[in-house]
């Protein structure tokens, strides 16, 4: 017998297509018309705390230009296991979830270290919308319109010093708020790392934003990371801390099956999961009859990042 | 009505319907009843059917425990049309499997058959439950005779194969598949001490006519 809670997003509600793109091109034109007059970030990042408020932001030319997932296949089918196991769960369990007050700890080997309060943290930076494709190592993939913050301005801001080869991130530890800590699925915290070239690559976003709103809590709520050229698990959720490192950290993934799960965990149709083929995704929102379609090398992010693995052996390195 | 009657007139009809409702369930949910299938719906529908497969196998399993524990032998009545159930949902499984996920690619299907293990043992699963399925009739049962009972045991090797499968796919969390395991281990102790206890009263027995022919 199923018995299912309503969703607590109405129909009515979520954002179609349509206005969502008019909305684009009507923030784009006030980004155009903005820009002539102000210097700096034409919209510092001042973040609403209110779910679903609309943030303003700038558009990228990083952003692809496949039709995006809708609103309600984004937030209803996600891996957030700190909210249970199952893709529906953080749906359902995150709804309450505060995330303010928020404070990110920045520490390690850098400059400007401390304890920020999440606006402090934004807001010297211009929000940007980034349309990336989404490939989970699950073979499944989406098409995801991020509102977020380039990482790299982030890094720079911090001024890491020569010993931070790495930058870590942790994900908050709380099971009284995150319920799924209280199983012992994965070592909580959450943790995740990318090297310090990878940090500063052009793609990586910190994301607060979807489809032009406040990011809803089950996506990673109030800041996440973005790496679209890696499988979906390196996008950690909720973070409260950034640590500039110096030896490789060990990841939550890495930890829970090295076999199975690498550090760099880069799309690659060419090196399978051990369990199963990673030729091919299923990308959802897809007819029910239609075949998967073949995964690309960097999951097609190839121009901007193929350059930061030179030499390195991706088959032993996955 | 005596038993007998009740078992073929309600009893089977009824438990014919209720093993029904998971296929219903599923359809209903494809027209967007009973919250629809979610954002991936084939994921849903091949996970539907493989985890109604394996608890119609543990299902017919419990049924001779069951018919012993209570002593109520029209519960073996019920055993073959479970088990048929069983490979209904298994079949149904692999079919979603072959043309939704695999779109029919034979040579995507055929590669990992045979290159990704958790895929060989359920096939194989597969394999052993039709061949169950296509002798399960009364006349097939009298041709095979002893040979009969020999392939139909293997489904404690169906069971076992069905738990890993599952086992081997989830990521993390091992918490569902664990739970049939458990189940299966306990069905497979009550048959194992059943045995047991069967032949030590057979020992016993033999004993006491030895001692009776002796005085």
């Amino acid at each position: 017998m199923l018995i299912q809670k309503p969703s607590d997003i109405r129909p009515s509600e979520i954002t179609s297509r349509d206005n969502y793109l008019n909305r684009r091109r009507f923030l784009e034109a006030g980004i155009a018309a903005g820009s002539a007059f102000v210097a700096g970030p034409a919209f510092p990042a001042l973040l609403p705390q209110r779910a679903r408020a609309a943030l303003e932001f700038g558009s990228s030319e990083y952003s692809t230009d496949e039709p995006p997932n809708s609103y309600e296949e984004i937030t209803t089918y996600n891996n957030y296991y700190e909210f249970g196991t199952d893709k529906a769960d953080p749906q359902r369990n995150a709804q309450d979830f505060e995330t303010r007050p928020w404070t990110i700890t920045v520490d390690g080997h850098a400059e400007v270290t401390g304890r920020f309060d999440l606006d402090d943290f934004v807001k010297p930076h211009a929000l940007q919308e980034r349309i990336y494709r989404m490939r989970c190592v699950e073979a499944w993939s989406m098409v995801i319109p991020w509102v977020g913050i380039p990482l790299v301005d982030l890094v720079r801001h911090f001024r890491p010093t020569a010993a931070a080869k790495y930058v870590l991130f942790e994900s908050l530890h709380d099971p009284e708020r995150m319920p799924g800590q209280s199983s012992r699925v994965l070592r909580w915290p959450y943790r995740e790392a990318l090297t310090i070239a990878e940090a500063t690559n052009v793609l990586p976003i910190l994301a607060v934003g979807l489809y032009g709103e406040v990011l809803p809590n089950q996506n990673g709520a109030p800041l996440r990371l973005v790496v679209p050229w890696k499988y979906g698990f390196k996008g950690i959720k909720g973070i409260v801390r950034m640590s500039f490192v110096e030896t490789q950290p060990r990841t939550t993934w890495e930890m829970a099956a090295p076999n199975e799960y690498g550090f760099y965990a880069n799309v690659n149709p060419g090196v399978n999961h051990p369990r199963w083929s990673q030729a091919m995704e299923r990308r959802i929102g897809s007819s029910l009859f239609a075949p998967k379609q073949p995964t690309l090398m960097w999951n097609g992010y190839g121009e901007q990042v193929a350059q930061l693995y030179e030499g390195l052996d991706l088959r032993r390195n996955f | 009505m005596d038993t007998l009657t009740k078992v073929l007139y309600v009893g089977k009809p009824v438990v014919f319907l209720l093993c029904l409702v998971p296929a219903a369930t599923i359809v209903a949910q494809a027209f967007g009843l009973a919250g629809g299938l979610g954002a991936n719906p084939i994921e849903a529908i091949q996970d539907h059917f493989g985890n109604w497969g394996l608890r119609f196998i543990l299902i017919a399993l419990a049924v001779t425990p069951l018919r012993l524990i209570s002593g109520r032998n029209w519960i073996g009545r019920f055993r073959r049309m479970l088990g048929l159930f069983a490979f209904f949902y298994v079949a149904m499984h692999f079919l979603a499997w072959l043309v939704l996920d695999q779109s029919m690619n034979w040579q995507a299907i055929i590669a990992d058959i045979s290159e990704r293990p958790f895929i060989t043992i359920g096939f194989a699963a597969l394999v052993m439950l039709s061949a169950m399925a296509a002798t399960s009739t009364t006349g097939m049962r009298r041709r095979l005779g002893r040979r009969w009972q020999q392939l139909h045991n293997g489904v404690y090797a169906v069971g076992a194969l069905g738990v890993w499968h599952y086992w081997w796919q989830v990521k993390a969390d091992i918490r569902e598949p664990l739970v049939y395991a458990l189940v299966l281990a306990a069905l497979l102790a009550y048959r194992a001490w059943y045995r047991l206890r069967g032949r030590k009263r057979a020992q016993a027995r033999a004993h006491a006519r030895a001692f009776d022919s002796a005085g």
